[in-house]
C-alpha cells in the first residue's frame, strides 16, 4: 500500500494587486507558512493552520484563507475526519492525538433550550432602574441558621459558617495551567478576574511567583501529578481544585512533554527542565470515594480549615451519583466538565466519544442533590463549551452556583480556535513560552479584553433575568420553569425537568 | 535551650491535635511527644518547621502529608501513604506502613524498619535541592515506584525468608532510580523500566542511607553494604513518546 500525502486543509492565496511585500505575514507566522522570494511573496499552503494571525496583522486586508479547497468524493459514512484518521494510523501505528474541545456535530442542548421572559401578567424589571442581584456564594450553607439573642435584643448567629467564596457575576475561569498557556495569558486573565471580583484556576501547573499579587483571586489545583504543590502554594489560593477529570477526556491523565518545561515551567511545578509532567490518570492515593474524602480532609487539615476544597469531575454516565458521593465528602463545591470542554491536546477517540453535555450533567446533579436533601452542602459549577451569556443563564437555571469558562476567555484574548495548541508555538503568545511569541500578547492590553467580557455577559445576564422578572441569580438557580424545550425528545426532557415550549 | 512538650492523643481528634502540634511549634518548642496515638489522620499535615515529633502509637493515614522541615518518628505501624507530597524533613518508623507510602514526596527521607504496602514511592519527583529518599527494611508490594519522576527508593528486603517485590516494578518510570537487594526477575519489571546490577559507584549512592538505616535500627550493616543490589531507572525519559500521533 502506498499512501500519499491526505489534500491540504487549507489554501492561502494574496491578492498581489493589493500586496505591498511589506512582509507583515511572514514576521508573524511562526509555521513557515510564507517566504520572500524575488519581487513576490511564496506560499506554501500545506503549512496554514487557519490561525489568521496573517490575516489579522495584514494592513491591505490581501489575504484569503480558504478551508478544504479539495474535497474527496463525497459519502455519508466516510468522512474527512473519519478517512485521514486511518491515513495517519496506518502509516503510524499510534493514538491520533487532537487539538481543543469535541469536534462532533453533535447538537447542542443549549440551542434547544430557550428562555422566558414576562408579558402583560407579571411585570419585567428594568436592570437601569432596580438593582440586580448577581453576587454568588460558592460553598457549603448550613441546614439551619441557630441564632441567639442576648441581653441588649441583639440576635446573635451561633451557627458556624464554612467559608465560601465570593463571587460579583457567576462566571469564573477555569483551569488553564502555566505551561500549557503562556504566563502572559494567565496573568492577563488574573487581572481580570480581580477587577470583576471573581476567580480564574491556576490548572496543575503551580503558582508563577509575578501572579502571587491576584492570589486572592486564584483558585489553586491539586491534580495527579501534584506538580507545584506543597504547602505554600496551597496556603496562598483562595480555594483548593482538586482534580479528578476533564471533560475533554474522562478517564485518562495528562501529559506536558519535556519541550514545554522550560527554566520558568519548570520552578513553579517543580521539576527538572526539559522533563516530561506526566499526570497519572488516577490520583494513587484515591482509589475510593472514602480516599476523596481523606484528600479532601487533608488539604482542609493542611490549610485549618479555612478554604473551600472544590472537585472537579468529567461529566460521565453516572455523574449524579459520583456528585452525591463528593457531596459526602465535606468538599464545598463539585465542578462538573462537560464533553465539549476544551483542551490543549487529548486522544481524539477521547475528545470526540467519551462524557455527557453538560447540560444534562448540571440537571441531573441537581435533581440528584435536591432529592437527598443535600444540596446545601455543596456549590454546583459547571463548565464545557458555554459559548455565552445565554449558555450561562440556562445553566443556572438547569441548577448551576456558577460556571467557568475557558476557550471563551482565550478567544477574548486572541485565539482563533485553530486547535494547533499542541504544536507550542501559538501565534497569539496564548499556547506557548517561546519568548518571541508570548511577547505578542500583552497583559496591559489583554487583561481589559478578558474583563470586557465578563462585564458584557454580565450585562446580557442581568437583562435577561429582568425580562423573566427575576431580580436576583437566587431566584434563577433551578428554576426550569424558566426553560422550555425545543425539539428535544420526552426521555431528555425527563432528565432535564424542562416542559416542552408551548407547555 | 531545648523545649519540649507532651501531648496525651487519647480519645483526641486530629484537628485539635493538629491546632496543638501547631502552636506548640509557633512558641518554638523543638521536641513533641503525642503518647496514645490510635488511628488519628494527618499528623503533622502541612506542618513547617525545625521540630522532632515522636508518635507512640499507630496513626491513621496522611501521616506527614505536605510536610517541611519536621522530623517524625513513630514507634508502631502506619496506615497509608505516609510522606504524601510531603517537602522536606524525615519520616522514621518503627514497624510496617499501607499503601502509597510516600506517594508524590518531592524531598526529605522516608525509612520504614519492616515492610510497606503497595504503590510505595509511586510518582516521587524531584526538583532543585529536593530529592525524595524512601528506605525500606524489608519488603514493599506491587507497583513499586510506578510513574516516578525522581527521587531514590531502596528496598533491603531484610526479612529471614526473603521475598522479592510485587509485579509492576517502576511501571512507567521516567526519572529517580530503585534499588533492591539482589536480583529481580525481568518479568517483575513494569512498562518502562530497565534493569542492571548496581555498581560500586551506583552503591556509594546508596550506603550512607544503608549506615543511617542500621543506626537507627539496630542492624549490623556490613552484610546490607557487601551484598549485590539491583537498579532499576527508567528505559527513556519519555515513556509516553512513541504513543500519539498528531491529528
Amino acid at each position: 500500500m502506498s499512501l500519499g500525502s491526505v489534500p491540504m486543509k487549507f489554501k492561502v492565496r494574496i491578492d498581489t494587486d493589493e500586496c505591498m511585500l511589506c512582509e507583515r505575514c511572514i514576521e508573524n507566522c511562526p509555521y513557515g507558512t510564507y517566504r520572500l522570494e524575488g519581487e513576490k511573496i511564496h506560499i506554501d499552503s500545506r503549512r496554514c493552520v487557519a490561525c489568521h494571525r496573517c490575516v489579522a496583522m495584514c494592513p491591505r486586508d490581501a489575504i484569503t484563507i480558504e478551508e478544504k479547497p479539495i474535497d474527496y468524493r463525497s459519502h455519508p459514512v466516510w468522512s474527512r475526519e473519519a478517512r485521514e484518521a486511518i491515513y495517519n494510523q496506518a502509516r503510524t501505528g499510534k493514538i491520533v492525538l487532537a487539538g481543543m474541545g469535541n469536534a462532533q456535530d453533535l447538537p447542542s442542548i443549549f440551542d434547544r433550550l430557550l428562555l422566558d421572559a414576562c408579558q402583560v401578567t407579571n411585570p419585567s424589571i428594568d436592570p437601569l432602574r432596580e438593582p440586580m442581584e448577581l453576587r454568588t456564594y460558592l460553598g457549603k450553607k448550613p441546614r439551619k441558621l441557630d441564632l441567639h439573642r442576648n441581653d441588649k435584643g441583639d440576635v446573635l448567629l451561633k451557627t458556624t459558617l464554612a467559608p465560601n467564596l465570593r463571587i460579583n457575576t457567576p462566571i469564573m475561569i477555569g483551569h488553564m495551567s502555566y505551561g500549557a498557556i503562556s504566563l502572559n495569558a494567565q496573568l492577563s486573565m488574573a487581572r481580570a478576574v480581580a477587577d470583576q471580583g471573581t476567580f480564574m484556576g491556576t490548572g496543575e501547573g503551580g503558582l508563577h511567583p509575578s501572579l502571587r499579587q491576584y492570589q486572592d483571586n486564584m483558585i489553586v489545583q491539586v491534580a495527579s501529578g501534584r506538580f507545584g504543590v506543597d504547602i505554600d502554594y496551597l496556603e496562598r489560593g483562595a480555594a483548593i481544585e482538586i482534580k479528578i477529570g476533564q471533560g475533554a477526556k474522562p478517564g485518562i491523565g495528562g501529559h506536558l512533554p519535556g519541550e514545554k518545561v522550560g527554566p520558568d515551567v519548570s520552578q513553579t511545578r517543580m521539576i527538572p527542565e526539559r522533563s516530561d509532567a506526566i499526570s497519572p490518570a488516577p490520583h494513587h492515593d484515591i482509589y475510593s470515594i472514602e480516599d476523596l474524602k481523606q484528600l479532601v480532609h487533608s488539604l482542609k487539615e493542611a490549610t485549618e480549615w479555612k478554604k473551600p476544597i472544590f472537585v472537579k469531575i468529567a461529566a460521565v454516565h453516572n455523574v449524579a451519583a459520583i456528585a452525591s458521593g463528593i457531596a459526602r465528602s465535606s468538599a464545598d463545591a463539585v465542578v462538573i466538565d462537560g464533553f465539549r470542554g476544551g483542551t490543549g491536546a487529548a486522544p481524539r477517540v477521547f475528545r470526540d466519544h467519551v462524557g455527557i453535555p453538560i447540560e444534562a450533567a448540571i440537571a441531573a446533579v441537581d435533581q440528584k442533590l435536591r432529592s437527598q436533601g443535600i444540596r446545601n452542602e455543596i456549590s454546583i459549577i459547571a463548565s464545557g463549551g458555554i459559548r455565552d451569556a445565554a449558555d450561562v443563564t440556562k445553566a443556572i437555571a438547569l441548577g448551576a452556583d456558577a460556571i467557568y469558562i475557558g476557550t471563551a476567555a482565550l478567544i477574548a484574548m486572541g485565539c482563533r480556535v485553530c486547535g494547533t495548541c499542541y504544536r507550542g508555538q501559538c501565534p497569539w503568545g496564548i499556547a506557548t513560552q517561546i519568548p518571541g511569541l508570548t511577547k505578542r500578547l500583552n497583559p496591559d492590553v489583554e487583561w481589559q479584553h478578558v474583563a470586557n467580557l465578563f462585564k458584557g455577559w454580565t450585562l446580557e445576564i442581568s437583562e435577561l433575568m429582568g425580562a423573566a422578572g427575576i431580580n436576583s441569580i437566587e431566584s434563577l438557580r433551578g428554576n426550569r420553569d424558566r426553560l422550555r424545550a425545543y425539539l428535544l425528545d420526552e426521555a431528555m426532557m425527563n432528565v432535564l425537568d424542562v416542559k416542552p415550549v408551548g407547555a | 535551650m531545648r523545649k519540649e512538650i507532651v501531648i496525651d492523643a487519647d480519645g483526641l481528634h486530629y484537628t485539635p491535635l493538629n491546632k496543638k502540634i501547631r502552636s506548640a511549634v509557633q512558641d518554638g518548642v523543638s521536641q513533641i511527644r503525642i503518647d496514645n496515638v490510635l488511628g488519628q489522620r494527618f499528623i503533622a499535615d502541612g506542618l513547617k518547621g525545625e521540630v522532632t515529633i515522636t508518635v507512640n502509637g499507630i496513626p491513621g493515614g496522611d501521616l506527614g502529608m505536605f510536610m517541611s522541615g519536621p522530623t517524625v518518628e513513630v514507634f508502631g505501624n502506619c496506615d497509608h501513604a505516609p510522606g504524601n507530597t510531603m517537602d522536606a524533613g524525615e519520616i522514621i518508623i518503627h514497624g510496617s506502613s499501607g499503601d502509597a507510602t510516600a506517594h508524590s514526596m518531592r524531598g526529605g527521607m522516608v525509612m520504614v524498619r519492616d515492610d510497606i504496602g503497595y504503590r510505595g514511592g509511586i510518582h516521587m519527583k524531584e526538583y532543585g535541592e529536593h530529592r525524595p529518599v524512601l528506605v525500606v527494611g524489608g519488603n514493599a508490594r506491587a507497583f513499586l515506584g510506578e510513574y516516578m519522576a525522581g527521587g531514590l527508593v531502596i528496598i533491603l528486603g531484610l526479612q529471614e525468608k526473603r521475598v522479592l517485590p510485587d509485579r509492576g516494578i517502576g511501571s512507567g518510570i521516567h526519572g529517580g532510580e530503585i534499588f533492591i537487594r539482589g536480583d529481580v526477575p525481568e518479568r517483575l519489571l513494569g512498562v518502562g523500566a530497565k534493569k542492571a546490577e548496581a555498581t560500586e559507584e551506583d552503591k556509594a549512592r546508596i550506603i550512607p542511607f544503608i549506615r543511617q538505616y542500621a543506626e537507627r535500627f539496630s542492624v549490623d550493616p556490613s552484610r546490607l553494604i557487601e551484598d549485590g543490589y539491583t537498579r532499576i531507572t527508567p528505559a527513556s525519559g519519555r515513556p509516553f513518546a512513541n504513543k500519539y500521533t498528531w491529528e
